[in-house]
């Protein structure tokens, strides 16, 4: 049976983790959604020559797994460039989950700017703003209520991608249940505590995310 | 807010199809010129290169002391041009997240740098004049067909423009939202505005236009004041036209 007692204790200690698995998951979200934001932005305008750098950049993220990925920068890299050698487990995971993700969510923001109706370009054109302007300020919000599901999907799947972290050696949720499991020997407790966690996190995100989009869909409700 | 207009020689080709075959086109400041012919004749296309919403081929086009070659018209010649020319909308285009306060609002504040609070005022002040005073703060999905047109209006009339463009405006409405809009362009009209209006309302051609032109397959076919093309066209062609839309 269950040591549900020894789950109970392990509770305060996984709960002592879950600020860094979602500082990890946070702090790779926002630099993801910028850099797929410009990701798409060079693919829909189809920038000389960046756009083909771009094609390729979202073509390897997406076609090679993120662990791998993840091995590559924290194990991989630091023998081919100096600066890298002392980087630390948690700099390596946010570094690979921001490239990883911004890869997938760029593909996602660039439908979601194809989305948007000619005639909201032709309309900001037409009053004389700037590429960059009619981008910030029309087409961007319009696309952005478009890919709010998706991305607000894949920032779910981001902070359970955080837990591939702890092949990195950062003790986040994920690694402290697998050192509680090493010691007492009850696995199925520990991770299914842990399991409990994520679940409950990507819980109260599915609110969050249902409000994030009746507010982003107040300028096309009656 | 008004200068001569000049347009020279413009062309603009599809693939292989010439839309326009030059274009000369000369308005005095204040002149309204109404743009009548069948459909697919170059009329939009016109209007839609006037504001490089299409990039024409080749031409010059002149507002004052602003002079573009088509061909060759760099970046910033193309946004100090559609600065100085506003442009409505067949299907409205408003902007789809922004109120209809805001929607009129954005060219000033965003495009010319004007603080919130004067771009605002000048916002309430021209809501007021499109009869919409009290719907400022709705989004234009919560506005019928001729109260987004009006927004539209309104948002080319807050550029204080040299020349107004207005394709087809009343096009995509429903028979009963016309009048309204016919009404607000009337009255912009009246204030001696410059504009170039795509049209096929041809009674509010003849009433409003201080000259009506007669395009087919990319030319001018003929020109002049409206009782003369109304009534007494010289080209068969214009006399065909009338004869079939009545």
């Amino acid at each position: 049976m269950l040591d549900i007692a020894y789950m109970g204790e392990l509770v305060p200690v996984i709960a002592g983790y879950v600020p860094l698995t979602l500082f990890m998951a946070v702090v790779a979200m926002a630099a993801a959604l910028v850099l797929a934001a410009i990701l798409a932005i060079v693919r829909v305008l189809r920038l000389p020559v960046l756009d083909r750098i771009v094609a390729v950049f979202i073509s390897f993220f997406r076609g090679t797994p993120l662990l791998v990925q993840l091995f590559l920068f924290y194990y991989g890299l630091p023998q081919l460039l100096a600066f890298m050698t002392n980087i630390n487990g948690v700099t390596a995971a946010i570094f690979g989950l921001t490239l990883h993700f911004a890869a997938y969510m760029a593909e996602s923001i660039r439908g979601a700017i194809l989305g948007v109706d000619r005639s909201q370009w032709e309309a900001a054109q037409s009053i004389g703003m700037t590429q960059a302007q009619l981008l910030r300020r029309i087409i961007l919000p319009q696309a952005a209520r478009i890919a709010a599901p998706t991305l607000m999907n894949y920032f779910i799947d981001m902070i359970k991608s955080t837990s591939l972290a702890f092949t990195l050696g950062v003790t986040e949720m994920m690694g402290a249940a697998q050192k509680e499991a090493a010691g007492s020997f009850l696995y199925l407790e520990a991770f299914l505590v842990v399991a409990l966690f994520y679940w409950a996190i990507v819980e109260v995100l599915s609110v969050g995310q249902r409000r994030l989009e009746l507010r982003l869909g107040k300028a096309v409700a009656r | 807010m008004s200068c001569e207009i000049r347009i020279d020689g413009l062309v603009k080709r599809f693939g292989g199809s010439t839309v326009l075959n030059g274009i000369d086109l000369h308005l005095k400041p204040g002149e309204r010129v109404a743009i009548i012919g069948p459909s697919g004749t170059g009329k939009s296309t016109l209007l839609r290169c006037l504001n490089f919403l299409d990039r024409p081929d080749e031409g010059r086009i002149t507002l004052g002391d602003l002079s573009l070659d088509a061909a060759r018209a760099h970046r910033d010649e193309i946004l100090a041009l559609r600065r100085r020319t506003g442009f409505v909308f067949q299907n409205y285009a408003l902007f789809a997240n922004k109120t209809a306060r805001q929607n009129i609002m954005e060219g000033l504040t965003t495009v010319r740098g004007w603080p919130e609070a004067k771009a605002g005022a000048r916002a309430d002040a021209i809501l007021r004049q499109i009869g919409l005073g009290d719907r400022g703060d709705s989004y234009p999905a919560g506005l019928s067909g001729g109260q987004q047109q009006r927004v539209g209006i309104g948002r080319a009339m807050a550029l204080e423009a040299d020349l107004m463009l207005f394709d087809e405006p009343t096009s995509a409405l429903d028979p009963e939202w016309v009048g309204e809009v016919l009404d607000l362009i009337r009255r912009i009209a009246g204030g001696r505005q410059t504009m170039l209006i795509v049209t096929h309302e041809m009674q509010f051609a003849r009433e409003i236009a201080d000259r009506v032109v007669f395009m087919e397959g990319g030319r001018i076919v003929e020109q002049g004041p409206p009782d003369r093309i109304f009534g007494a066209a010289e080209d068969e062609r214009t006399r065909a036209f009338l004869r079939r839309v009545g």
